[in-house]
């Protein structure tokens, strides 16, 4: 994405929600905006809306956690299919207190997503329609995909992996 | 079961006697294990609720652990019925973080193959469509088409279904004189077929009766439940990820992206019908057009080497070793990569802290994102429609359950 187009998205939030943005980077190809948690959801309605970003389709949501930090990342990706133009927004949350609001009065999509999102990492989406697990059991008690969880389960012994790292 | 129990308990305030139907878990019509309890009014729906998850197997779980060489695996049983498509988006994705320019002989035959694994997707689904209206000789017809494009990747890498095709880098080897062969009878006789079965089926009275006005889908909609792929341009939008953000030399090549116009299950048939008819010419093209060179890329640290030079050479021993163990290590870094898939945008969105494994890989299904719209399309249409809407969305459960 060229630096003038970076700078409008960046102007289309300040203009209505100066300082909620911590960093914006390109990541390899993909330009990606950190902003303050309290309110992604009126930033990206704002960005959909906008004359000069429309924003309207929501390419995938998803989190990654990062256990040394102690800290959720909810990762929202944009896609405005008229320009072509793509944008990826973070939020941080803690991983003790998953919190933040639903994408769904955006989005229909985001449904599914977010149910996914809780389902792995716990993340709960306040005014979600329907926030139960989606693909795991309902009687799992864990959020598998948080990095505390190992894939294997440790207290095995019959398998030395300390050579192969596996 | 208890998605029926969360239904059940209106039942008593209402005066209109509903009845609730199990369509699923595993029904043959449903072409996968998905559930759908659905509240129906003699014949008509009146709402559903679908369970998924049924064959989750926890890949971006094992991606966590595993090298990357040893994910492409993985990505093989997410859509099954074009592995390839899914094999080379994760090679292009690992290229993308290291950074390796890939020969352009190695992306025409990208090419070549991704379409064939295109064709052998839409012809899966456009026959289970007829199948499904009740036409079961175009499906069988058909079906003999794919086992000709299996023998291809067969011959080129080993495997039909979960093909595992390509390295990161490149092919593991050349495409033989027998593979192109194969590939030239295919060209020669398929499109032969499938004019055969659409002149079966598109112009069928019986079938256009069932299928136009049957699960639409109206492009706001579709586009607020980010539909992709031949979904989407049913619908009437002309995306496709090939033209928008092309990848491996989609560039060069000449085709048309069709569109329909209702986003119903004629318009998707006809969609598909349409994209295979221009992937043979995009392969007819790769196929011209192939230029001399390497097939493969020189990422010694990724692509395994040849045999011989493991025997008689150091560093390619020294290679090999650390590829087999898992012991390469990639650049930091935070990808996103993605490619038209058999259903859409299949997007594959990697985290690398450098370590040997991904620090996070987060598959962006299309068939997981578009099939929460079916509650919304069946609802007020007839039973035997939904199970015609199911089959021509071509859900896949593989890749709806990761």
């Amino acid at each position: 994405m060229e630096a003038a187009a970076q700078e409008k998205i960046i102007s289309v939030i300040n203009e209505k929600f100066e300082g909620e943005i911590i960093e914006a980077t390109m990541l390899t190809d993909f330009f990606t905006i950190i902003v303050k948690k309290e309110q992604i959801v009126d930033i990206i309605s704002h960005l959909y809306h906008h004359p000069d970003t429309k924003f309207q389709f929501l390419t995938t949501l998803c989190g990654i956690h990062f256990p040394e930090q102690n800290q959720i990342v909810v990762m929202y990706q944009l896609h405005n299919m008229v320009t072509n133009q793509r944008l990826r927004l973070k939020i941080f949350l803690s991983a003790d207190n998953a919190v933040t609001k639903t994408l769904t009065t955006v989005f229909a999509a985001a449904n599914w997503m977010e149910r996914e999102t809780y389902d792995f990492y716990g993340v709960i989406f306040e005014g979600h329609p329907n926030l139960k697990r989606i693909l795991n059991v309902d009687e799992m008690i864990i959020f598998p995909m948080r990095k505390e969880y190992p894939l294997e389960d440790q207290t095995r012994e019959d398998k030395n992996d300390l050579m192969f790292g596996r | 079961m208890e998605a029926t129990a969360a239904i059940a308990p209106a039942i008593e305030k209402e005066e209109k006697q509903y009845s609730y139907l199990n369509l699923g878990p595993t029904h043959p019509a449903t072409h996968g294990i998905f559930q759908n309890v659905l509240k129906m009014d003699g014949e008509v729906i009146v709402d559903s609720q679908p369970t998924i998850g049924y064959i989750h197997r926890a890949f971006e779980k094992l991606a966590e652990r595993r090298p990357y060489n040893q994910i492409t695996p993985i990505t093989d049983r997410l859509n099954y019925c074009s592995a390839p498509i899914n094999n080379i988006g994760w090679h292009m994705t690992v290229e993308k973080l290291l950074g390796v320019e890939i020969p352009k002989r190695v992306q025409y035959l990208r090419v070549i193959i991704m379409e064939l694994a295109r064709i052998t997707d839409h012809l899966i689904c456009n026959a289970v469509i007829g199948v499904d209206t009740g036409a079961l000789t175009g499906f069988v017809y058909m079906f003999q088409q794919r086992e000709l494009v299996y023998e291809i990747y067969e011959e080129i890498c080993g495997a039909r279904l979960t093909t595992n095709i390509g390295r990161i880098g490149g092919f593991e080897r050349d495409f033989s004189p027998k593979a192109w062969e194969k590939i030239h009878k295919f060209l020669k006789e398929f499109p032969v077929v499938l004019e055969e079965f659409d002149s079966l089926l598109s112009r069928n009275r019986i079938f256009m009766d069932r299928t136009i006005g049957a699960g639409g889908i109206s492009v706001e909609h579709a586009l607020n439940y980010s539909f992709t792929g031949p979904n989407l341009r049913a619908a009437g939008v002309d995306y496709d990820v090939r033209v928008a953000s092309p990848y491996s030399s989609y560039e060069d090549f000449d085709f048309v992206i069709p569109v329909g116009k209702n986003g119903d299950v004629y318009d998707r048939f006809m969609v598909r019908q349409e994209e295979m008819r221009q992937s043979l010419s995009i392969i007819k093209q790769a196929m011209k057009n192939l230029p001399e060179g390497p097939y493969h890329a020189v990422v010694p640290e990724f692509y395994l080497p040849h045999k011989e030079d493991v025997y008689n050479n150091m560093e390619a021993l020294i290679y090999h070793f650390k590829i087999v163990m898992g012991e390469t290590e990639v650049p930091k870094g935070e990808v996103y990569h993605c490619v038209e898939g058999g259903n859409g945008e299949l997007g594959f969105y990697l985290i690398s802290d450098g370590g040997r494994t991904p620090f996070r890989l987060h598959f962006r299904r299309p068939c997981f994102i578009f099939y929460q719209a079916y509650p919304e399309m069946i609802k007020g249409s007839m039973l035997s429609d939904a199970i015609l809407t199911m089959s021509s969305m071509n859900v896949i459960a593989g890749e709806l359950d990761a």
